[in-house]
């Protein structure tokens, strides 16, 4: 499949068909209780041919809870090598398919999924997922980002929101959590100019799968970055763990969209509605009171001078993002 | 080496990275990912050539760093294919983390290292210590005295590490400059050759659709051990495997390689001992002595891991004195690494030599036939000394 318009009418199967699926991941893992890592692994399996599938997985929550020698929740082949590499053992993989069709003892190149976090995508792993994405291997990379180094302990990441507070970034006297910005991981990726780059989050799981679908569908690399809530390490309520990813699309924090072929950006449908309609965003005080990392900025005395230059600071990407998908 | 030399075909000339270059192409793997570094560029260069002339089916896969090429060389090993890559010195630092995971996961990959300092210094010249370093991550280690050498073992370096039993990854060096840059005569094997000496790969549970295996799990205190025994075990296997396999390939190319290659060492009283291209000045030094009646020979350790500990200690025996001549450096340690692995060989043996050390031709360094004389000397010297004598460096300007 090439045309963008093509790809835009990929659809995924109905939730009455999709339901009698066997999940590619079986339950019974080790992922913390309200843990959206499973939620996310299982949704974006859903919509792939168990025979026509392989997944590469970076180290990880995912991978660790998942696959304890000697078991694994995996239903599909699945590979893990190490932590800032899964693009680059993808891309071998990815050749080596292509390689065994070309000799005939493969059909055709499987729909090839890499699972990666933030901390192996954002820092260690930048270099190895530019590699593959300039080289255009035909692989889909999802980066489920829960905005810090949570399997070694909740240490910041690239990813981590400011003036979260993580075991590297902690709330101190004088300074109030993580002082940056979270890098633009999906900028970065649709500078590559890859044909497909988009958001998900686990509040909008049909959305989700069908993101997932439209990039294994495309040729050549895909990716997807996937909000996922953390209730261990953004401290909340581990039945909330959906409810805050929706408030991170409803704040405009964690908006979604697509990028198709690194410049034609599309909002999606939770937040289009939000562009048509302002007065449904919520302000993100909503959304930071809710979060024990965020708790500095509440306890013991407010600070409505942060919490304003975070709202400025959604504001602006908020507003960026909007000219970009209404630019002719 | 070559103790029997060959009539097979014609001798081409080529230098040492052009020989691997011409073997791996004549093995023509499913994946080559590569990243390139002095002095291993010809190889990357002459097999690109190799791939934008459709003269191999292979997918190269260009990538970004060596940690990238060691990571796309397990991914596709992973799948069952036949996976090869080359390096250096700084490249082969960079991809340290994964060797470790590519010889745990029984991947046979195989990579050509043209050996060469390590910074720092930053030096692009020759020396053995990017591969002796690797001692420890599991892969089957040799080294080549010449390109003819380095060419074959291209082709036993995938038998070898492909055999099922074995299962793993092979690295095989050949030093900077001194032979990857040296013109030389090679004589040439071709694809029937291949085809009939290295059989299909089979991987047991290889990554590929419709195979539901995990593989790269994590193994905690409660397998971790026995997962390392099983690689304990196939370099044990390896050691039964790799004189199999030197043996039928002599007996296909007339071209006879050991683990340990003994050099007029029948009657002899004192030896030199080394790896890699020294080897080839070593025998021209012993030729020199053995002219003049001094009963010297020489031992070359071909395959550095599995280390053929036993093979030295029989190889050596009624043997006086050697002179074991590293290139290659190891810091505050009891010495350099082959002589380390010699020493420590030796101690269970009643009949041993008195083991003197050297490094030698570090960072590029010539070592000239004076040097030698020099060794030989100091062996001479030291020999029957109760003392212990230091390793010591030659040619050092203090």
């Amino acid at each position: 499949m090439t045309s963008t318009e093509d790809l835009k009418n990929v659809k995924i199967p109905p939730a009455k068909e999709l339901i009698k699926e066997k999940d590619r991941l079986a339950p019974g893992h080790r992922l913390c209780a309200g843990c959206t890592a499973g939620t996310i692994a299982r949704l974006a399996t859903l919509v792939t041919d168990p025979d026509d599938v392989c997944i590469f997985h970076a180290t990880g929550c995912l991978e660790v809870a998942t696959t304890v020698y000697p078991y694994t929740a995996w239903r599909v082949p699945w590979f893990h090598n190490a932590f800032e590499n899964v693009a680059a053992t993808a891309s071998g993989a990815e050749a080596a398919y292509r390689s065994m069709v070309k000799k005939g003892k493969l059909k055709k190149v499987p729909d090839i999924i890499a699972f990666a976090g933030d901390g192996g995508t954002y820092d260690i792993g930048l270099q190895s997922l530019s590699g593959a994405l300039e080289r255009g291997h035909d692989f889909v990379y999802i980066c489920y980002t829960n905005g810090a180094y949570m399997n070694t302990g909740i240490q910041r990441s690239g990813g981590t929101p400011m003036y979260a507070a993580t075991t590297t970034s902690p709330a101190g006297k004088v300074i109030p959590g993580k002082m940056e910005w979270r890098k633009d991981l999906v900028a970065i990726a649709a500078a590559h100019k890859v044909p497909y780059v988009a958001t998900a989050s686990p509040a909008d799981h049909r959305d989700l799968m069908t993101k997932v679908r439209r990039a294994l569908d495309v040729e050549g690399p895909a990716f997807i970055l996937v909000d996922m809530p953390c209730p261990r390490g953004w401290r909340f309520d581990e039945k909330l763990s959906v409810k805050i990813a929706q408030q991170a699309i409803d704040t405009c924090y964690f908006p979604l969209y697509e990028i198709y072929d690194g410049r034609e950006y599309v909002l999606s449908r939770k937040s289009k509605t939000i562009a048509n309609k302002p007065e449904k965003k919520i302000p993100i005080e909503d959304y930071l009171k809710g979060q024990g990392r965020f708790r500095h900025l509440f306890r013991p005395e407010k600070r409505d001078d942060l919490i304003k230059l975070f709202q400025e600071a959604v504001d602006q990407e908020w507003e960026y993002l909007q000219k970009l998908v209404n630019m002719e | 080496m070559m103790t029997k030399k060959t009539t097979k075909g014609k001798r081409v000339g080529m230098t040492g990275d052009e020989a691997v270059a011409n073997a791996i192409a004549v093995v023509n793997p499913d994946v080559v990912a590569a990243y390139p570094i002095t002095p291993q560029t010809i190889i990357v260069e002459h097999f690109s050539d190799f791939v934008h002339d459709g003269e191999v089916d292979t997918e190269f896969v260009c990538v970004e760093s060596e940690h990238s090429a060691m990571s796309a060389c397990v991914g596709a090993s992973a799948t069952g294919a036949r996976v090869f890559t080359a390096s250096a010195s700084q490249g082969i630092a960079l991809m340290y983390e994964i060797l470790f995971i590519a010889a745990a996961s029984r991947l046979p990959i195989v990579m050509a290292v043209a050996n060469r300092a390590l910074s720092g210094p930053i030096n692009i010249h020759g020396e053995l210590t990017d591969q002796t370093v690797c001692r420890d991550t599991g892969w089957i280690s040799m080294f080549s005295e010449s390109a003819q050498e380095a060419y074959d073992t291209s082709f036993l370096a995938f038998k070898i590490g492909e055999t099922p039993e074995v299962s793993l990854p092979v690295m095989y060096g050949l030093d900077g400059f001194i032979l990857t840059h040296a013109l030389e005569g090679v004589y040439p094997l071709d694809r029937d050759f291949v085809k009939d000496f290295i059989p299909e790969r089979q991987m047991v549970h290889p990554t590929i659709p419709g195979n539901p295996v995990s593989s790269g799990l994590l193994a905690l205190p409660d397998y971790y051990t026995e997962v390392k025994y099983q690689q304990e075990l196939a370099m044990e296997e390896a050691k039964k495997v790799i004189p199999k396999v030197f043996e039928e390939f002599g007996e296909k190319t007339g071209r006879h390689y050991s683990m340990v290659e003994e050099y007029k060492m029948e009657d002899a009283d004192v030896a030199f001992v080394t790896m890699g291209a020294l080897a080839g000045t070593t025998k021209h030094v012993v030729n020199k002595y053995r002219d003049q009646g001094k009963k010297v020979g020489m031992l070359k350790v071909k395959t550095y891991r599995p280390f053929p500990g036993e093979e030295i200690a029989k190889a050596l025996k009624g043997v006086d004195a050697i002179g074991v001549i590293d290139r290659d450096l190891t810091f505050g340690s009891p010495g350099p690494a082959l002589y380390t692995d010699i020493k420590t060989t030796l101690y269970d043996y009643k009949d041993r030599p008195q083991v003197f050390g050297y490094v030698a031709g570090i960072g590029g360094r010539d070592v000239l036939v004076e040097d030698y004389e020099y060794i030989y000397e100091q062996v001479l010297k030291n020999k029957g000394t109760e003392k212990s004598v230091p390793v010591e460096w030659i040619g050092l300007r203090k």
